[in-house]
């Protein structure tokens, strides 16, 4: 009797370490890219970081303004998320609610699969197959664009909103569908005024969960946006994000350099973003179950 | 009794397979209009299938084999020329489970008639008043409409799914136990609606409460195994039961 009273002690305060831990290691993470980051500005005023538009980190004089890589990840990623979300919620509806048999077993086996290629394959087949067809039929000069990477992206953002949804879709009650149908409701005034706003919450995690993915995403956008560190203008020109800058210059920078720092100083900057991406994601969700 | 009525629904010879179980066998039946008609029968003895025939919710299943003819209004429901939607607008239904919409209590009765373009404007909030009055809820909803419908009692949702059902004006409401997942107070409530809406519409309801079989309805059918083995005046079934089996099961014997 004791011995099983002290053996749920232990494993009690085994789950509550575990659980502290994790806590830990994320609060350590968040304080050391803080302090790494924070660094930059003692040579480099924020203002100028965020707002800057030249980014020339081994120029002389060097140039540390992020503006530039701000435009390009969020034009990669709203283009991604504009061709992703519709497609990935009408792709979940009709996997839910027409698909059958063999067809539907087919589709989500397919979605699952889609979500287990890496993103440097993507980013392969983006930059030898996609990027070749944009500047033909386009008529630009180079197909590694901003265009080339939302496409890319919004490939690997559909098996995460296409999962989700249909769950989210699949846990709608029975009895909503029904009583719609009873009411004389087609199959498609159904779908649009019962099941999509009852998954309303879901849908939103869904999409805010692959756009998260597509924020965070390097390998694929490193090698098929172009990299120039350049406002863009149009979804036709080359661009940089913020990930690919960390991951394509990390590697050279001397540890301690201002260009160290900076590069951590972006790396707090994505930090916010999806920061506030799942704080936005949160809202929906609570405001859905008020 | 209104004896020179047609009969709003005619069932001839209807059988129904789910797979290879047969669950229903050559039912014959008419319902009478403006008459509440009871279907009882112990669990699984095909009363809510047979219900759920005549608005053709059984459609969506797809194992289920029909042979026979449902006629509403002397037509065939089967038939090509009666579209789902429009055989759905005047059949409507009300189900086990207390089923609003996740959305305020307005929008659950403006629902099936943005579906059907039924109304706009200022003659939606007319019908939802009107429909709402005739389910006795409108005095304790009128203030808060616009809230969510989930949040109101169980019975109180099924009242608002009563609302909903008749809000798109059908001709026939099917009821599936609706007073299943309801205490006996609220029950003797929803009966007593039941028994004022039966002036404007045939009502179909499925029990496996005898009492209340007896209390509601005019016409009862007594199923047993997929066979409707007796179908008459309600009195009458209950006081004087043809068949050995309906008299076993009124009395208590089984089921």
């Amino acid at each position: 009797m004791r011995w099983r009273r002290a053996r749920e002690r232990l494993i009690e305060t085994l789950i509550r370490l575990s659980g502290f831990s994790a806590i830990a290691i994320v609060m350590l993470i968040f304080v050391f890219l803080l302090k790494e980051g924070v660094a930059l500005f003692r040579t480099v005023p924020l203002g100028e970081f965020l707002t800057g538009q030249r980014w020339y980190p081994i120029s002389e004089p060097p140039g540390f303004g992020v503006f530039p890589l701000i435009c390009g990840s969020l034009l990669v990623t709203i283009g991604a998320a504009m061709l992703s979300v519709p497609l990935g919620i009408a792709s979940a509806l009709f996997i839910s609610e027409i698909a059958r048999g063999w067809m539907k077993e087919l589709l989500k086996a397919g979605i699952e699969l889609f979500a287990a290629i890496p993103s440097v394959v993507l980013g392969f087949i983006g930059m030898t197959l996609l990027a070749p067809l944009i500047r033909q039929a386009f008529h630009v000069p180079t197909g590694l664009t901003a265009l080339t990477g939302s496409i890319t992206l919004a490939f690997m953002a559909m098996p995460t909103i296409v999962s989700i949804t249909e769950d989210a879709l699949t846990a709608v009650p029975r009895g909503y569908r029904e009583a719609a149908m009873a009411l004389g409701a087609t199959r498609w005034q159904m779908m649009v005024r019962v099941l999509l706003p009852a998954a309303g919450s879901g849908i939103v995690a869904a999409v805010m969960l692959g756009i998260g993915r597509v924020i965070g995403e390097t390998m694929a956008v490193m090698m098929v946006t172009g990299n120039a560190a350049v406002i863009p203008h149009t979804m036709l020109q080359p661009v940089r994000t913020l990930t690919a800058t960390i991951a394509a210059e990390m590697g050279e920078t001397v540890r301690g350099s201002d260009h160290y720092f900076a590069l951590f100083a972006i790396g707090i900057v994505l930090f916010v973003i999806t920061f506030v991406v799942n704080l936005i994601a949160d809202r929906f969700l609570h405001r859905e179950q008020r | 009794m209104k004896p020179t009525e047609a009969p709003k629904l005619i069932v001839q010879d209807l059988d129904l397979y789910y797979g290879d179980f047969q669950a229903l066998k050559r039912i014959q039946m008419s319902i009478v209009s403006r008459q509440i008609t009871a279907l009882i029968g112990p669990s699984g003895c095909g009363k809510s299938t047979l219900l759920r025939c005549f608005n053709r919710m059984n459609d969506l299943i797809e194992s289920v084999q029909m042979r026979g003819r449902i006629l509403l209004d002397g037509q065939d429901i089967a038939d090509p020329s009666l579209p789902l939607v429009t055989l759905r607008k005047r059949v409507g239904m009300v189900f086990q489970r207390p089923n609003p919409f996740p959305l305020s209590a307005f929008e659950n009765i403006a629902f099936g008639l943005h579906l059907h373009a039924l109304a706009a404007g200022r003659r939606i909030h007319a019908i939802v008043e009107q429909s709402l009055q005739a389910v006795g809820l409108w005095d304790r909803l009128k203030d808060r409409l616009h809230q969510p419908a989930l949040r109101l009692s169980l019975e109180e949702q099924q009242r608002l799914c009563i609302a909903r059902a008749m809000a798109i004006k059908p001709e026939v409401i099917l009821l599936d136990e609706p007073c299943s997942t309801l205490d006996p107070i609220a029950t003797g409530k929803i009966e007593e609606l039941l028994y004022a809406l039966k002036e404007h519409y045939t009502i179909v309801i499925v029990t496996h409460n005898m009492q209340q079989a007896a209390r509601v309805s005019d016409t009862a059918g007594f199923l047993l195994l997929g066979e409707l083995v007796e179908f008459g005046p309600t009195n009458r079934l209950f006081t004087n039961p043809r068949d050995p089996k309906t008299e076993a099961y009124i009395t208590g014997r089984f089921g």
